[in-house]
């Protein structure tokens, strides 16, 4: 017989990790399991911006949010998860695209994100390896890169260092009314968190996640190439859009020196193989903006699935279908950032605090009620 | 970084058989199927035809063996295309297209059989002080002498294990190194009997004979292998034991590596089954993913006169008529032999595996200490937390000495197995990309 807790997370990714960092601060008594070991999911694959967007306002106030907490942890970070306040600049490729930068701004402005408007002369100096005449670019400064498996081993630390204990190596087979069960093992508790990512479905049939698949490619060092995480302005379509397959131009600098090039999005089931004509399309986008990588040698290429809810919005809160049971799920390609955000909201739901953002457009719910992708 | 090259369309090459690796294995595989009318390209990352050996033999000129397969190599008919890494293969239907990264330019081969010749690279253990100046593999050691570098007045210390120290050894001390000392790790008692095994394969005691002869006046001691190196800003001296008794030597330059590991990326990337690191091939050195071969030390580490043999065997597997004579695949069978036994007077003693302390460091790349990974669960685990392995050489160097002290099975295989310019991962061919005329016309025909 196995100890009761409060709260029993599954999953160690990053999303689990912050959850179980918040309801343990909340003086919860936690118990994580992960079928592998921390980070290994898709929180491994991950490009570790910590982005505001702003494809619809609940993914604003989210990302906003969590921006915020990030900072605030920043100073705290073990130096082996690499933050990095780098900024964002989103590239506007003619005056069209200034227009769309221009009504970005107002509207982070609303939600209380400063940014800047980079004029082509100020967009070259800023970074001088993007092509010339470009029409500008939104700077936001507060927006930063992690190293994502070391950003959920330090959030587990942290967890731990509130009481929660992990356990790796545990697969959970079934989630029932109050309790988990782990090959012969019931470990009951008041409320179970999904935080399986991709698998979630596994655990909880009913949640429409599904594995969105994209590469990255890493070159070896080229300190100073690259200053601040590139961004076309046409990503949001690429990410908001579930077509087939989509590349966008997704340029990071790492604090090696090494750049990271993204991205892409492809709805191909769990096939991780590298997809040769994809990583083309990338490539070739991202020379389009930044002619001079053609030269940098890229050292490794990978793979990892977004877990892709059908209007791009993670699941936070609680599943009525089963007592006591909660999901934190569906990150698609922001769970990086959007972890800690996460994390403090369901501990809010889960304690009855107020929560410091509407959490009306995560719940759960919304998907049994049958909302479609808009 | 250099402005960036026009145009990223990628040069097409079609033949009937690619080679990958132009060492001894590769080059007798690429003749016999040349010769058979067959249309061969050879691919190899060196500048020069030879592989590991031929290219690095040091002391002297190239040997007249190795002239002689090399000229019948030329003549021939195959194309040797140098200054190539192979980081992509793929297969559709009955064709193979291969991506190559040709001296910065992209360059596609697509051909109906492969077959892998690509050799072994050295076997490092972490040591404290591995990393000083001065410390070097064995051949690393070779490369250098043969680009004319100077050892003359030095005290080297050649310290490790394998056949393949005794050639870098005589060449040190022809090249008037002080040798203090060649410390192989082994038994004396399983090297004699190697030793006393060698009659099988007269060419390797002819050759063993002649590099102890150079180093004779050095004390070549068994069961003996450094633990550390130490120095301030380069090596100084060395400590060596050998079980009972541990002593320290003066020394300006250490040569040191473990033996052979085999070059399987290519190998697990097409999908061919390995065993023990090495690709599992049959009689016929075919692999078990259809019309891939593999022959050389990839498919097992034997030394030169079994590469040889193997590429031969290989060449005439893919040519049209197919015939393998029996004098070959009884060399073949007595070389295997001989190649067990090596194997087996060489195996790594177990004391090898607490060389490393925590403060190691073991990942010269990403500058990782063997405390911070010996308590991971796999290769991955180590990857993710410490970016082990994970900078430009992608653990080439570091992870095969990981993968020895902890058991680590190696992780997946994905392209580029090296680093490849973004131009050449982006590259296409251009729609009017035709054929390139490598191949004259009777050689074509007489194919048909
Ligand atoms: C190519 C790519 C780039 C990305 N870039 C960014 C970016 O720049 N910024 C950003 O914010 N986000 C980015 N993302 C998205 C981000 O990586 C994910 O949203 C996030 O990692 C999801 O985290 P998670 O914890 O929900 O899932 P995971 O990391 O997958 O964690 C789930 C965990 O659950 C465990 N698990 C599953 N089933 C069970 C079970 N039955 N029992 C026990 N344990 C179980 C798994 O082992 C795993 O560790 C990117 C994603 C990809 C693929
Ligand atoms: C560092 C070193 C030094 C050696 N010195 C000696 C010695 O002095 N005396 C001795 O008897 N034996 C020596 N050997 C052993 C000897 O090399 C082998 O016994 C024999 O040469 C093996 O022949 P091979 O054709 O299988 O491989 P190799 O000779 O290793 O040839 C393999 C070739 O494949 C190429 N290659 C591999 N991967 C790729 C790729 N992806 N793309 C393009 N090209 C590729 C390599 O550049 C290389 O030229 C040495 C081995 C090594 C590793």
């Amino acid at each position: 017989m196995t100890a009761h807790h409060d709260a029993v997370v599954v999953g160690a990714g990053i999303v689990g990790a912050a959850c179980a960092e918040a309801l343990s601060r909340s003086g919860m008594s936690v118990l994580v399991l992960d079928a592998s070991f921390a980070g290994s999911g898709t929180t491994a694959a991950g490009m570790g911006h910590l982005v505001v967007m702003d494809d619809s306002p609940a993914q604003l106030a989210l990302t906003a949010y969590s921006g915020r907490l990030w900072a605030a942890l920043a100073p705290e970070l073990p130096r082996n998860v690499e933050h990095e306040a780098c900024g964002t600049l989103w590239v506007a490729e003619d005056d069209e695209q200034l227009e769309a930068v221009r009504a970005k701004q107002s509207v982070y402005a609303d939600s209380g994100v400063a940014t800047e408007i980079l004029s082509p002369a100020q967009l070259a100096e800023a970074e001088p390896h993007l092509r010339p005449g470009l029409a500008g670019a939104l700077l936001v400064r507060g927006d930063a890169v992690i190293y994502p498996p070391n950003g959920a081993r330090a959030l587990l630390q942290r967890a731990i260092t509130n009481g929660a204990s992990v356990r790796e190596g545990v697969r959970v087979n079934a989630i029932g009314a109050r309790e988990v069960i782990a090959g012969n093992e019931r470990i009951s508790c008041d409320c179970v968190i999904n935080a399986a990512g991709a698998l979630a479905p596994e655990l909880t049939p009913g949640i429409p996640i599904v594995p969105r698949k994209g590469h990255l490619v890493i070159t070896d060092r080229y300190p100073g190439f690259c200053r601040h995480q590139l961004v076309e302005l046409g990503y949001l379509t690429s990410a908001h859009t579930m077509t087939t397959e989509s590349v966008a131009f997704n340029v990071q600098p790492r604090a090696t020196g090494q750049m990271l090039i993204g991205s892409s999005r492809e709805l191909v089931g769990w096939d991780g193989s590298i997809n040769r004509s994809i990583v083309r399309r990338m490539l070739d986008r991202a020379l389009d903006f930044m002619p001079g990588l053609a030269l940098a040698s890229a050292i490794r290429t990978w793979t990892g699935f977004r877990p892709t809810t059908p209007d791009k919005l993670p699941l936070i809160g609680s599943w009525d279908e089963m007592p006591g049971l909660w999901i934190a799920a569906g990150h698609e390609g922001l769970g990086i950032t959007t972890s800690v955000g996460t994390g403090q909201l369901l501990a809010d739901l889960i304690t009855g605090r107020a929560p410091a953002i509407d959490p009306a457009p995560f719940a759960p719910s919304r998907v049994l009620a049958g909302v479609g992708e808009h | 970084m250099m402005a960036p090259l026009a145009g990223t369309d990628a040069t097409l090459i079609v033949a009937d058989v690619a080679v990958i690796g132009a060492g001894p294995a590769g080059i007798a595989a690429a003749t016999r199927a040349a010769e058979s009318g067959l249309r061969v390209v050879v691919l190899d990352r060196g500048l020069e035809t030879g592989g590991q050996i031929w290219r690095h033999m040091s002391g002297g000129p190239v040997p007249r063996m190795a002239q002689r397969w090399i000229a019948q190599l030329s003549r021939s008919g195959a194309q040797v295309i140098h200054g190539t890494s192979v980081v992509d293969v793929q297969h559709e239907d009955a064709e193979f297209e291969i991506l190559a990264d040709s001296s910065g330019s992209a360059l596609r081969v697509r051909a109906g059989r492969i077959i892998l010749a690509t050799g072994a690279r050295e076997l490092f253990i972490p040591f404290d002080g591995w990393t000083l100046p001065g410390v070097m593999g064995i051949g690393g050691a070779q490369a250098l002498l043969k680009s004319g570098a100077s050892f003359a007045g030095k005290r080297v210390i050649v310290a490790g294990s394998g056949p393949l120290m005794l050639p870098v050894a005589a060449s040190l001390a022809n090249s008037g190194a002080k040798l203090i000392l060649v410390a192989e790790q082994a038994r004396r008692s399983a090297v004699m009997r190697f030793a006393a095994g060698l009659w099988r394969a007269p060419a390797l005691v002819v050759q063993a004979a002649r590099y102890r002869a150079r180093f004779l006046s050095t004390s070549y001691s068994t069961g003996t292998w450094v633990t550390a190196a130490h120095g301030a800003d380069r090596l100084e001296s060395v400590t060596v034991t050998n079980g009972r008794r541990t002593w320290r030597e003066a020394v300006d330059v250490l040569c040191t590596g473990y033996g052979l590991v085999p070059n399987i990326e290519l190998a697990r990337l097409l999908g061919c089954d390995t065993r023990d690191a090495v690709i599992v091939v049959d009689a016929q050195q075919r692999t078990t993913v259809a019309n891939v071969l593999a022959v050389g030390e990839a498919t097992g580490i034997g030394g030169e006169p079994l590469s040889l043999i193997e590429g031969e065997i290989a060449g005439s597997v893919v040519s049209p008529r197919a015939r393998i004579s029996d004098a070959l695949l009884r060399k073949r069978a007595a070389l295997e032999i001989a190649a067990r036994r090596m194997l087996d007077a060489f195996a790594l003693r177990q004391e090898l595996r607490s060389l490393p302390t925590g403060g190691t460091i073991v990942c010269r790349c990403e500058d990782v200490s063997y405390g911070a990974v010996k308590d991971a669960v796999c290769a991955r685990q180590a990857k993710l937390y410490t970016r082990v392995g994970m900078g430009p050489c992608q653990g080439r160097t570091c992870m095969p000495g990981l993968d020895f002290l902890l058991a680590w099975q190696p992780d997946t295989v994905r392209p580029p197995i090296e680093p490849a310019l973004v131009s050449v991962l982006s590259s296409e061919l251009a729609d009017d990309a035709a054929a390139s005329i490598l191949f004259n016309s009777s050689v074509g025909e007489a194919y048909q």
